[in-house]
């Protein structure tokens, strides 16, 4: 019994004695965008090693105003991000309902389309989705352009499936002897039941756009219709920057969407595990 | 039956309208500008040109060869840490848990121009921390961005800490999926913890390995933002041009979207076959 606790204690020290540095070693760069987000400039870029913060957040945030208007950059990423994570999870919602509770014509044909593309590099549409947004429709550095393509995104429709497939068939099938009509079922019944899965999918959602780089990169290129990720890329590699700005930027970035993490970690994981394995 | 259809397609039109127009009609549409010449007004099919000009562009070689180094390097040493990672975490001897799946999640939800920036920093030649750890072990500085060799390994540890977090949550997923019981039995055999991450936890965990690495593979063929932004575009001198970066080039600087959409369909091609190739492989030692 002794040498057993003896040899856990020995295995413990193992395991947090490896992990812990690794730990450090992942943080490292978090933390270090937090204390460049409060240094000047001339603190960023000097001989010492600096590792804790200083004083300079909102200064840099001024300084990164000047550069190119950042809050109003932020405003669109936000008002964008609420508006596709809404529509996209009532579409993919009502699409997964229908794959999942009706036998119709061209289902099989859909649900193949779907998983047969699915992991098809973005790359392979982002040109043709350039040319009929900016050319064909004429929406270069519009909301619809920043909100709607990317609504094609289709992990939605297989989760929200996966969720009603899932459910008692008899529950809308005794709603339907009451004469209750389809959609009131969708609506009243089966959404609710998948609020969780929709909470999964809502995050999912709202991170990749709040973090898309490239469709807005091509699609709002305009000062004043760039969205926040946009706005702070195109500091980076200028040479007369604020790199305290750019920093604090990154911080207001990246900080709403860590407390998210933080207070819903556990939604967090299951749509990125779910959504991975299906 | 009539009626299911009605109510079916009620529901699957919005969703259908879009990926169809954002979707399935841009993957053939690529397809077919690849054939196009793109450069006079209107288009015209020109079947060789885009194709011809592909396989004796050095450019395309030299992105080629990037991109490939960049994956053949980056996605086992990334898969292989993403195990430990949550192997480790699973632990039931760990402690502070909450803090550790922190600092390895975290990056998974970190913008990439957000990270972009904070890696330029970090690896600045002068100023930047990590010379100057270096500097304290007694090595000289590295020209992370002057030296191709050192950029593309700056690009694979920027991927990797984004990326590693990522993969440990569904590798992860899957270790909690294995029955403890199997466990239970091996250990009265008396069989060593090693042993049994060997010969029970690793084959059970197969299937989740390849699904990752076929995900890390079909990601970072795409590879754009980090050479876009970290490495100043492509640099030094192409020394880390991707396909991702050289399709952004061709299409949106060059506006040459034949040329562009011919690199694009070599990218998904490439994609689908070393994903087959890592299934196959995977059956073949089952």
């Amino acid at each position: 019994m002794k040498s057993k606790s003896k040899s856990t204690l020995i295995r413990s020290l193992a395991l947090h004695g490896l992990l812990a540095p690794l730990a450090i070693i992942w943080l490292f760069p978090l933390w270090m965008m937090f204390v460049f987000s409060t240094m000047p400039d001339y603190g960023i870029f000097s001989p010492g090693i600096i590792l804790t913060p200083s004083t300079g957040f909102m200064d840099n945030v001024r300084n990164l105003q000047a550069d190119t208007n950042f809050i109003g950059a932020m405003t669109i990423s936000i008002v964008v991000a609420v508006i596709y994570t809404v529509l996209s999870v009532l579409l993919t919602s009502m699409a997964g309902w229908a794959l999942a509770r009706y036998r119709f014509a061209g289902r099989s044909g859909v649900i193949g389309i779907i998983l047969g593309t699915i992991t098809l590099p973005y790359s392979v549409v982002v040109i043709p989705q350039f040319i009929m947004v900016a050319r064909d429709f004429g929406l270069a550095n519009s909301w619809v352009a920043l909100i709607v393509p990317p609504l094609f995104n289709s992990l939605g429709v297989l989760f929200m499936r996966q969720a009603f497939s899932m459910m008692p068939g008899e529950l809308f099938d005794a709603a339907r002897v009451e004469g209750v009509k389809e959609w009131q079922i969708f609506l009243r019944i089966a959404l609710p039941l998948a609020r969780p899965t929709m909470a999964a999918l809502a995050i999912i959602l709202f991170l990749a756009s709040w973090n898309n780089y490239l469709w807005p990169l091509l699609i709002n290129s305009r000062p004043g219709m760039m969205t926040a990720p946009v706005a702070l890329g195109t500091l980076i590699g200028l040479t007369r920057v604020s790199w305290g700005g750019i920093m604090a930027g990154a911080v207001m970035l990246t900080a709403p969407i860590l407390i998210i993490f933080v207070l819903l970690q556990r939604h967090f994981i299951a749509g990125i595990a779910a959504g991975a394995i299906k | 039956m009539r009626l299911q259809n009605r109510s079916a397609y009620a529901f699957l039109a919005p969703y259908l309208l879009v990926f169809t127009a954002f979707w399935v009609w841009p993957i053939i549409d690529s397809f077919l500008i690849s054939f196009q010449n793109t450069r006079v007004n209107p288009w015209t099919f020109n079947l060789p040109l885009n194709w011809g000009r592909l396989f004796g562009d050095p450019a395309f070689y030299n992105a080629l060869q990037n991109t490939l180094i960049i994956l053949i390097v980056q996605v086992p040493v990334m898969i292989t840490l993403a195990t430990v990672m949550a192997v480790l975490l699973n632990s039931p001897l760990l402690k502070a848990r909450g803090i550790f799946r922190f600092a390895f999640f975290a990056p998974v939800v970190v913008g990439e121009v957000a990270y972009a920036a904070v890696f330029r920093l970090m690896f600045n030649v002068d100023f930047g921390i990590i010379n100057k750890l270096l500097g304290g072990v007694g090595i000289s500085p590295v020209s992370w961005f002057a030296d191709s060799h050192a950029a593309m390994v700056l690009i694979i540890i920027a991927v990797t800490w984004r990326w590693a977090g990522y993969n440990a949550i569904i590798i992860l997923s899957g270790l909690q999926s294995i029955p403890e019981d199997v466990y239970e039995a091996a250990t009265l055999d008396r069989v060593s913890r090693f042993q049994q991450f060997i010969h029970i936890t690793l084959p059970l965990l197969k299937p989740i390995i390849l699904f990752c690495v076929v995900l890390s593979v079909i990601g970072t063929m795409q590879l754009f933002t980090e050479p876009y932004l970290i490495t100043n575009r492509g640099g030094p001198g192409g020394g880390t041009e991707t396909l991702g970066l050289l399709l952004y080039r061709q299409a949106f600087q060059s506006t040459n979207f034949g040329y562009a959409s011919a690199i694009a369909y070599t990218m998904a091609a490439l994609a689908v076959v070393i994903s087959l190739l890592n299934l196959w492989v995977g059956r073949e030692a089952k």
